[in-house]
């Protein structure tokens, strides 16, 4: 993808602006306030990520990355037999955002599909803010739906299912992030030029497969970008999780099982009695951390595929 | 007066005949009535100022007007001795026989060449027993692309050059197979020489195929078709062999705009 370079008209314009803005003192206090404004933000990253890393630090020194990534058991709170193995948390971080993106990637990708292709403009004005506004429940009211509806429900079909369990807070997670894999998958898809579109008709082709296989492949990174960032958003939620997964950190893949997210377990050491400054305590920054790292990995590659969207649809 | 080259038989038979025909977007009316005989195997010009209505008329011979929101048509087009408007036709049915090659190249950003090649026959499952390599080799080389392909099939369609997209775009549409392809100003969007390029090529389809195709260069609707049409604001003014039209029009308004009195 060769995109072309309109970033050389820029340095002009930063020149001029330069010129024009120092054109009083009013403006130079106006000027400072606005970055400062901008700079908190960057400080306050900065700053979580700084107490995140010295926290971690303390914890590695005591806890060694061996036992920590060459543990299956997750039992910091066991007085006589504690282990550090991170992967029962990121086991049900895990299997919990996969059952979450099993549902909200379909259902995202369909109902952007019809958004975009097939409903008349009346109709996407009416639907996209409703869709919308599933992403404005608190993740509370779908903690609680998961844990007192969704699962008894699932338990009348799903033998061995517990009462905390991966499945339905998974699905209901699905749920809250449909919205944005269908708005940001839409916006792809209806940014894909109708030149294309045309092409395909032009083609003979029917509409279901000018938009399945002309139209829906060329949106490809941006769909991409929009199921990266669900993903990142459904590691990084904590609520649901924490109410209806069952809070019992075990290195299972089986859906039934109760189980305990990164996320879930940060909750629960952080309301409860451990002292600070404890190695226990400090449990929390170490699971922190990859969380972190988790989340970030998955936001560069939106930020990567959402540039490459751009470049694009330029061109 | 002088012939047009290749002269035309005396009366060629009428692959298109366009009558009462009239388009609208809203409330604007685009074509305010068009008659007009489009004789089979010869290439015909639609000239005219911007805005006179041309693309949408041939956008209206495959039924691609209609597919714009708040786009509508009226009257006749029959494509052999078939109405397309009849309600029994299906539009994409009838865009298998009458294809379309458009302004700027659209190659599909998804496919390789190959693909795009063979994307119509593809997405109309009509591959059946066909051999890829043949229909793409075949499509190609009526393009006078294949020469330069041959050797990165593979490689992004949107990789080529604006010319050799256009000329992709052109064996997308011939690897369907149409009996008519209407071209929307397909060199527009190319430098000369891209465009003589395709006005070589356009010289070896007319042998096999029924070519429409409207162009804002009045040099090149001389240099590639048989027979021209004027339109000025929704109306055909003047419909004659190519080079009645450039030597001695019948109309003044006609006479006006290829001396470039207005345009």
């Amino acid at each position: 993808m060769s995109a072309p370079a309109p970033e050389v008209a820029l340095p002009a314009v930063a020149a001029r602006t330069r010129a024009q803005r120092a054109s009083g003192p009013g403006e130079r206090v106006i000027e400072l306030g606005l970055a400062a404004c901008s700079a908190v933000s960057i400080v306050v990253t900065v700053g979580i990520v700084l107490v995140l890393v010295f926290e971690a630090a303390e914890f590695f020194r005591a806890v060694p990355l061996t036992k920590f990534f060459g543990d299956t058991e997750w039992t910091p709170l066991f007085k006589d037999n504690q282990h550090f193995g991170i992967w029962p948390l990121v086991m049900g971080t895990l299997v919990t955002s996969a059952i979450a993106m099993a549902v909200a990637l379909p259902f995202g990708l369909l109902a952007a599909i019809y958004l975009s292709e097939y409903a008349a403009p009346r109709t996407r004005r009416m639907l996209k803010p409703a869709l919308e506004l599933l992403a404005g429940v608190p993740t509370i009211v779908y903690g609680y739906f998961a844990l007192t509806v969704l699962t008894p429900f699932l338990q009348q079909f799903i033998p061995g299912l517990a009462g905390g369990n991966m499945l339905s807070p998974g699905i209901v997670m699905g749920i809250l992030i449909i919205p944005m894999v269908s708005s940001l998958a839409e916006d792809a898809i209806y940014a894909v030029p109708d030149s294309l579109r045309e092409g395909a008709l032009g083609l003979g082709a029917g509409k279901l497969p000018t938009i399945l296989r002309v139209v829906v492949p060329s949106a490809w990174s941006g769909i991409a970008a929009a199921m990266t960032l669900a993903v990142s958003r459904a590691i990084g939620e904590t609520m649901i999780v924490a109410i209806a997964a069952g809070n019992q950190a075990k290195f299972t893949t089986d859906p039934r099982e109760p189980a305990e997210t990164m996320t879930a377990y940060i909750v629960n050491i952080s309301k409860g009695d451990i002292p600070n400054g404890t190695l226990e305590y400090r449990t929390i920054f170490a699971v922190g951390l990859v969380l972190f790292a988790m989340t970030l990995t998955m936001n560069l590659i939106t930020y990567r595929l959402s540039r490459r969207l751009r470049a694009q649809s330029r061109a | 007066m002088t012939l047009p080259s290749p002269p035309p038989t005396t009366e060629p038979a009428m692959k298109i005949r366009v009558s009462g025909l009239k388009a609208w977007f809203g409330t604007h009316e685009v074509l305010k009535g068009i008659d007009l005989p489009i004789p089979a195997r010869e290439v015909t010009a639609i000239i005219g100022p911007s805005g006179c209505g041309k693309s949408t008329f041939i956008r209206c011979l495959n039924r691609m007007h209609e597919l714009v929101t708040g786009a509508r048509s009226e009257g006749q087009v029959l494509l052999d001795d078939t109405d397309v408007y009849a309600p029994e036709v299906d539009p994409v049915l009838l865009r298998r026989r009458v294809g379309m090659v458009f302004q700027k190249p659209n190659p599909f950003p998804s496919m390789s060449i190959r693909e795009n090649v063979l994307a119509g026959l593809r997405l109309t499952k009509r591959m059946g027993g066909r051999k890829p390599a043949e229909v793409c080799e075949k499509a190609l080389r009526q393009a006078a692309l294949w020469d330069e392909v041959k050797d990165k099939l593979d490689k992004p369609g949107t990789s080529l050059s604006g010319g050799q997209q256009q000329r992709l775009c052109i064996a997308r549409t011939l690897a369907v197979d149409p009996e008519v392809v209407l071209m929307d100003e397909p060199c527009s969007a190319l430098d000369p020489i891209a465009t003589a390029r395709i006005e070589d090529l356009l010289h070896d389809l007319r042998r096999d195929y029924t070519i429409i195709i409207v162009t804002h260069n009045l040099q090149q609707a001389t240099r590639v078709s048989n027979r021209t049409g004027f339109f000025l604001q929704g109306e055909l003014v003047e419909f004659d062999l190519t080079d009645k039209i450039f030597t001695s029009p019948q109309d003044r308004r006609t006479e006006d705009y290829i001396t470039g009195k207005f345009g």
